[in-house]
């Protein structure tokens, strides 16, 4: 098993009522295995997965990944447990508009200190086809081409775990399902372990399983 | 309208205007509270530097002054005193001297203290009121030249009076340099006594008035209109131009930490105008979409902005009202004993500068800001519009160097500091975006941390040239008011060193001059220069002769009137500054004159004039050649004209030095007028001791207007940080998101901000420098000098406040979750 959630809660406060996104979810994922996490928009799919990262804490209950609680770790335990284990792919590809796209793949790697990030971070980027772009910032590259260059950053540091929201929700269908193809075919490769949120039933079929939320509940595939 | 207020009301509570909002109350509350606070200081030093005049305001007549005066200013308020003055003879026994009497009424004098002494050279005494009736007062000279003491009784006229001390001080004395007869003063009431007023008598009649300064404008606008043959009126202005010269400087002083707190505010308005609309061009581009008109947009964004303005300014305005008012209180008794109250005019003018700064800095990138593409809705990645069109940040420029100008006071000093403003800022830019190419290529060869903080300037080009020039802008301020200030000041000061001249010499006669030599070698004093002196009228210029009655101004009339001072040089002494034209050489033709600028301007002289001058019958004339500037308050023996020595040199001549007699040796001057009975003695010691004090007062007031300047300087710093907030925090996440650590996140913040802070350090130490050079020999008219402290806490002190300000501005990014920061900024 790599990650275990159990009777996981998340509510806020919100004009002097607390309003509960995530109620008492509990559920495993073993190694290898392809997750679709869906439901209605507002159902609480972002931000179950979020606190899957641990890039938010929850209310109630634990996220375990490779057996560490992620809650017990501090926000910068939790950043080294991502740098080493995790990869993500967002919406909106949230590659830093500072660096090339050279630059965006080597950041995961430099930030643990890594080896060869130039060559890594480059082959990789050719693996996406994107060999030809890499001095170019985000600005100069298309939706799709952004998105390849955030899923070439997922993967360079080969996490055991990959993390997407939404990889297609910002693209064209045609443009989505190769940036799909190309997640589907590096998640093979290299024997990752994907939890994509998606509202795209074709994308939810190709997993090996779906997680269905309604209103903050857990109601079928746990 | 409705809709701009409502939309404002959505905003403010959305908290997106806060950071305008406060910047704009910071700078106008620092410009009002310097503003008023100048206002009421110079207030003070006005009533100070009129102790010299013993009173506000003089009435001086050459006989009885009409009772409708008197009345009027008792009407108005105001305080009143009489003085008159004659010469006369004292007798007592055998021995008689040739005195100026001076008797004043009991409520003498008005400003400023009497001091008087019961033996000669003895302690002074302050002492409210003048002699009372039956008694008199002699000063020093008189005491030696009779070899009176206290308790003598003495003749004056048909009046027999009791000596009853030494006058010590006398404020107004000072008034009349070159009044040569020793001072007997009596009370005024015991005039009729002396039966030595009559018809014909040479007698001066001094009306005196003190109080509120409203009351004494408008008292002297309305006794101007009724002064009759013979009257005039004087404020201090009119009276030395010793202490003319240093209030001149002095309020140039304040001027300039005012136009600083200008400049500071202007800066920190502009940075956060252009982040506020920065954060609006998504809402622009939805407004578009849903159908707003170009017209529409600025419509609603200019009333907010007029609105927002006008409240900030306005709250301000009254934050700086009571920030002035508990300055004043912190410096009762320390500056002054009572400051006048304020005026009410700073709190409108700052009002007014404030959404004057507003809209100068926001309306050029709001035109921009409406021609957001429509697209944006749907790809956010495009940018703004591309900027266009010089006209619209002319407009904003023009604005804001108007206000400048306008808080300068003074045209000239506005141009400078608007100059150097510009220079800094096209120099600035060319250097900080060197320094940042030089950065971007040297970042290829960073590792980790290094890497991204350079990565992050290299990136933000744009917004780090924003930020480089504001923090230089900020620092460059600072470092002037501070560093600079001082030696600006102690150069100033230096102008009067403590051994500078207390004492002149005159009526020397040009045989007496080497015993004179003699005698200052023997009491080993340094021995002065001596400066020939000849009398003459003047009596043409351009061969037209010269009247009185062709000049309006009382003055240029009694300049006119009397016999100038005039001298010979061969060069020209160092302090004199040729304002036009050239100092002649030992081979021209000696028919030539040099001439003290503010005369020329009195008597409307211009450069290549004939002056022809009435020398003991004989006419002299000669060009003027050289327009020059003299240094008043220096206490050096200065002329109004010279001429070479071939033009001059054949008159009947004599000579005038001064020197600095150190305190405690004033017997010698028994000796030299024992050895020297014709010279006459005159004592400035007290002159400089109220240069000093204006000096004083001054360096003290700058330093207090300094912290309110200090602190608009703070928020422009804050105001840069903040301005790239978002995208840090919005960074940081994504880092964090991929695993980047604390340590490393504020490691490469550390590296951004340091760089920023130390090329904005030596942007701001190369401006500051530059313009305390400008400052000093332009406007100030003294020596520059160079400050090494300067460059070193311009570029550490840069490095490790803006560091400090961006941590601080950017502490939540390494605390916040990242999902919320990447939710709430995408």
């Amino acid at each position: 098993m790599i990650v275990g959630v159990d009777q996981l809660g998340k509510s806020i406060a919100h004009e002097g009522a607390v309003l509960t996104i995530l109620h008492d979810i509990s559920f495993a994922i073993k190694n290898g295995e392809s997750v679709a996490i869906v439901g209605a928009s507002g159902s609480g799919k972002s931000t179950l997965l979020g606190l899957l990262a641990g890039l938010d804490t929850p209310s109630s209950g634990s996220v375990t990944v490779n057996g560490v609680d992620l809650f017990a770790l501090d926000e910068d335990g939790r950043a080294a447990l991502r740098g080493r284990s995790m990869g993500f792919v967002f919406q909106s590809f949230q590659l830093l508009p500072m660096l090339t796209a050279l630059e965006n793949v080597m950041l995961p790697i430099e930030l643990l200190n890594g080896q060869d990030a130039r060559s890594r971070a480059q082959h990789i980027l050719e693996r996406v086809g994107l060999g030809e772009r890499t001095a170019h910032y985000p600005r100069q590259l298309s939706g799709g081409e952004q998105q390849r260059v955030a899923i070439a950053r997922a993967f360079v540091t080969e996490p055991a775990l990959l993390l997407a929201d939404e990889p297609t929700g910002n693209l064209d269908s045609a443009t989505g399902a190769n940036v799909i193809e190309l997640l589907f075919a590096l998640n093979r490769e290299r024997g990752t372990t994907l939890v994509l949120v998606t509202h795209d039933a074709a994308l939810a079929q190709r997993c090996g399983r779906i997680l269905h939320l309604d209103a903050g509940r857990l109601v079928e595939g746990a | 309208m409705r809709l701009a207020l409502r939309l404002l009301a959505r905003e403010w509570r959305a908290g997106e205007l806060r950071l305008l909002f406060g910047a704009l109350l910071v700078a106008v509350a620092a410009i009002t509270t310097v503003s008023f606070f100048t206002n009421r200081v110079q207030l003070a030093l006005n009533t100070q530097t009129n102790q010299l005049l013993a009173a506000d305001l003089v009435l001086i007549a050459d006989h009885p002054i009409g009772a409708q005066f008197a009345q009027r200013a008792e009407a108005a308020g105001l305080r009143l005193a009489r003085t008159l003055a004659f010469p006369s003879m004292v007798v007592q026994g055998q021995r008689n001297q040739f005195v100026e009497v001076k008797a004043v009424s009991p409520t003498y004098p008005l400003r400023g203290d009497l001091s008087t002494s019961k033996v000669l050279f003895g302690p002074g005494e302050t002492s409210p009121n003048g002699p009372k009736p039956g008694t008199a007062w002699a000063d020093a000279r008189l005491m030696q030249l009779m070899g009176l003491k206290v308790g003598d009784v003495i003749s004056l006229g048909q009046a027999r009076l009791s000596l009853a001390a030494v006058i010590d001080r006398e404020p107004d004395r000072a008034g009349d340099f070159f009044n040569i007869a020793p001072r007997l003063m009596v009370n005024i009431d015991d005039i009729p006594r002396t039966q030595l007023i009559q018809t014909g008598s040479r007698v001066g009649y001094r009306l005196l008035i003190a109080g509120d300064e409203k009351a004494l404008a408008a008292f002297r606008a309305w006794a101007a209109q009724r002064l009759g043959r013979g009257e005039r009126i004087e404020g201090i202005g009119d009276a030395r131009p010793e202490i003319r010269s240093a209030m001149e400087r002095a309020q140039r002083y304040l001027g300039l930490a005012a136009l600083v707190s200008a400049i500071l505010a202007a800066v920190a308005v502009a940075l956060a105008g252009r982040q506020y609309l920065a954060r609006h061009l998504d809402s622009c581009a939805v407004l578009r979409c849903l159908g707003a008109s170009q017209a529409t947009l600025f419509r609603l964004y200019l009333v907010q902005f007029v609105v927002l303005g006008f409240s900030a300014s306005l709250l301000g305005g009254l934050v700086g009202l009571g920030g002035q008012a508990v300055l004043a209180e912190l410096l009762r008794g320390r500056i002054v004993s009572d400051l006048p109250a304020p005026s009410l005019w700073p709190l409108a003018e700052g009002t007014a500068i404030g959404l004057l700064l507003l809209l100068a800095f926001v309306l050029p990138p709001l035109l921009h800001l409406i021609r957001v593409p429509t697209l944006r809705v749907i790809r956010r990645e495009m940018g703004p519009p591309q900027q266009r069109g010089i006209i619209s940040y002319t407009l904003g420029a023009g604005l804001v160097a108007a206000v400048l100008i306008y808080r300068a006071g003074e045209i000239s000093l506005g141009l400078y500091v608007l100059g150097g403003l510009l220079g800094v800022l096209l120099v600035g830019l060319f250097f900080a975006w060197l320094l940042l190419r030089l950065l971007s290529g040297l970042r290829r060869h960073a590792r980790g941390v290094w890497f991204y903080g350079l990565a992050n300037l290299a990136r933000r080009r744009a917004a780090s040239l924003t930020q480089i020039l504001g923090f230089a802008l900020g620092l460059m301020a600072l470092l002037l008011l501070t560093l600079v200030r001082n030696d600006l000041l102690s150069s100033w000061q230096s102008a009067l060193p403590p051994d500078a001249p207390n004492r002149f010499l005159i009526n020397i006669q040009p045989n007496q001059l080497p015993a004179l030599r003699q005698f200052f070698q023997d009491e080993k004093l340094a021995a002065p220069n001596f400066y020939p002196m000849v009398r003459g009228r003047l009596v043409a210029i351009n061969d037209r002769p010269v009247r009185a009655e062709d000049y309006p101004e009382e003055r240029t009339k009694r300049l006119v009137e009397r016999e100038f001072n005039l001298s010979w040089a061969e060069q020209a002494r160092k302090d004199y500054e040729i304002k036009a034209g050239r100092w002649w050489r030992p081979s021209d033709a000696p028919d030539q004159f040099s001439v003290e600028e503010g005369l020329a301007k009195s008597l409307n002289i211009q450069l290549g004039d004939r002056l022809s001058y009435d020398i003991a019958g004989t006419r002299v004339s000669g060009r003027v050649t050289s327009l020059r500037k003299v240094a008043w308050d220096t206490m050096q023996v200065n002329f109004f004209v010279i001429a070479p020595p071939g033009l001059l040199q054949s008159q009947p001549a004599n000579y005038i030095t001064s020197f600095h007699l150190p305190s405690g040796r004033e017997t010698l001057l028994n000796d030299l007028l024992r050895q020297f009975p014709n010279f006459t003695v005159i004592d400035v010691a007290a002159i400089i001791n109220d240069v000093r004090m204006i000096m004083d007062r001054v360096s003290d007031a700058v330093t207090f207007v300094f912290l309110f300047t200090l602190l608009a300087g703070l928020v422009v710093l804050y105001a840069a940080v903040l301005a790239t907030r978002n995208e840090r925090l919005y960074e940081a996440a994504v880092m964090r998101t991929l695993g980047a650590r604390s340590r490393q996140l504020a490691a490469a913040q550390w590296i951004e901000f340091a760089t920023l802070g130390a090329i904005s350090g030596v942007l701001a130490a190369t401006g500051a420098s530059l313009s305390a050079w400008v400052l000093a020999e332009q406007v100030l008219h003294l020596p520059y000098i160079f400050n090494v402290w300067v460059w070193v806490i311009g570029v550490v002190g840069g490095a490790a406040g803006i560091t400090a300000a961006g941590l601080l501005a950017t502490r939540s990014v390494l605390r916040v979750p990242p999902l919320g920061v990447l939710r709430a900024l995408q």
